[in-house]
């Protein structure tokens, strides 16, 4: 079977790739372009590990074709920061370690970026009920929900 | 595998009427490409439906709304007046998976994925829905409660695809209500699920009623004995005590890690009771 040619756009640039039919957008970003930063947990839509946004809609790579993604705009982690600034989630994150062995971290990140894209104001119930399907395997949830809520106040500020 | 996107449902009837092989419909894709990946399914075809406008659109038709196959949970819930009209419905379909998964989830997919506990599938059935099934034969209607025959397994032949689903114009005084009930707080399959629709006169008389349960049987129940329960009633402790008996007495429970039978005809009778009387307050202001 001939590959599919695909044509996307990935954190802004314009890529293109090929991929067999059955393959998922995860392994397509990890394996075709590189972009390891997505990264591979349960592969049955539960971990949320492998969260990307898709046309702006916060989805799981896994769960999606890679052909599907034809003519779609994809954002993963690596085009969160600004070359050497980190968005402000990112840098809560750090200072509230909200984080540990960090396999979560990039799902985590990109889904509460998209969260707060929607919704600068969350409350703590919105923020815990929006990341349900994201989980952290070192039960770190407290220290990335206060990291979610302190990166929103300081985005409201700025 | 081969992977179809066609922007016409004929084409797509057209893929799947002529197909040798297993071919499956991609709406969503939360339970097709799962159930690839862990091999329970292995398709020579893919369809993705996503491409044909009918069924990726909400539009106002014949006073209540025609909700295309492949909408998804996220869109739905981003629809105000569809919201408002049909709260239960979209309630339902919001409850299935995560964030991630209801920006690709789709009430058509949640019903032809064949689980007796699809959250959407009670409330589309309380509410009335008609599905529109397009197939090499032409558009037909079945009511929702018709297309599910058992564990995946559809009333629906070779080449045959839910394009949309028809909510009906509403009479004043009617609203609905879905609750599930799961072990946790979120991203669970149901033990129960109960949808309900009442129409309710100005002095708060129940005139029309329609009850559905899911994940109590082989496949979601319309349940006629609930609704005759409520019916001519004010949702009095009479009428919800038998609408809690004709709930249970529907039940034909599977024992599983989730509950035991006894369990879930339980929990049905519950559920029915708290679903009831949110309508029923929906109602009395609709």
């Amino acid at each position: 079977m001939a590959k599919h040619h695909i044509t996307a756009t990935v954190n802004g640039d314009p890529v293109e790739f090929l991929c067999e039919p059955q393959e998922t957008l995860l392994d397509a970003l990890r394996d075709q372009l590189n972009l390891t930063g997505t990264k591979e947990g349960c592969s049955t839509g539960d971990c949320g590990a492998c969260s990307v946004t898709v046309n702006d809609r916060l989805v799981c790579s896994c769960l999606m074709l890679a052909v599907e993604a034809d003519g779609k705009s994809i954002n993963t982690i690596e085009g969160m920061a600004q070359g050497d600034e980190l968005h402000p989630l990112q840098q809560k994150f750090l200072e509230h370690a909200a984080l540990q062995c960090g396999i979560c971290t990039p799902g985590f990140l990109v889904a509460a970026k998209a969260l707060l894209d929607r919704k600068p104001d969350p409350s703590e119930i919105e923020v815990r009920y929006w990341l349900a399907g994201n989980l952290c395997r070192c039960t770190g949830y407290d220290k990335i929900v206060r990291a979610v809520l302190d990166a929103a106040q300081q985005m409201r500020g700025a | 595998m081969r992977y179809e996107a066609p922007s016409s449902l004929e084409r797509a009837v057209d893929l799947l009427a002529t197909a040798t092989g297993d071919a499956r419909v991609l709406a969503g894709g939360t339970d097709l490409l799962v159930q690839m990946r862990t091999d329970i399914l292995n398709p020579e075809l893919v369809v993705d439906i996503k491409h044909i406008a009918e069924l990726r659109e909400i539009k106002e038709e014949a006073g209540g709304f025609r909700v295309g196959a492949a909408v998804t949970g996220a869109e739905l819930n981003e629809h105000p007046k569809l919201k408002a009209v049909w709260p239960g419905v979209v309630e339902a379909a919001n409850l299935i998976g995560s964030t991630q998964v209801q920006g690709r989830a789709t009430m058509g997919g949640n019903l032809c994925n064949g689980s007796p506990a699809a959250d959407s599938v009670p409330a589309l059935i309380a509410a009335g829905a008609k599905a529109s099934v397009v197939g090499p034969n032409g558009r037909r209607e079945l009511a929702v409660e018709d297309v599910m025959l058992a564990p995946r397994q559809l009333a629906l032949s070779k080449g045959e695809i839910v394009a949309s689903f028809l909510l009906p114009a509403q009479a004043k005084g009617t609203a609905d209500a879905y609750l599930r009930f799961i072990p946790r707080t979120e991203m669970d399959i149901a033990v129960v699920g109960c949808g309900v629709c009442l129409n309710v006169d100005d002095r708060g008389n129940i005139g029309r009623a329609r009850v559905s349960l899911g994940a109590v049987a082989a496949r979601p129940l319309l349940v006629a004995e609930a609704a005759e329960a409520l019916i001519g009633s004010k949702l009095d402790a009479a009428a919800l005590s038998k609408l809690d008996a004709a709930a249970g007495a529907a039940c034909k429970p599977i024992d599983d890690k989730r509950g035991t039978k006894e369990y879930r005809i339980k929990v049905a009778g519950v559920l029915a009771r708290r679903a009831a009387e949110i309508a029923y307050q929906r109602a009395r202001t609709a």
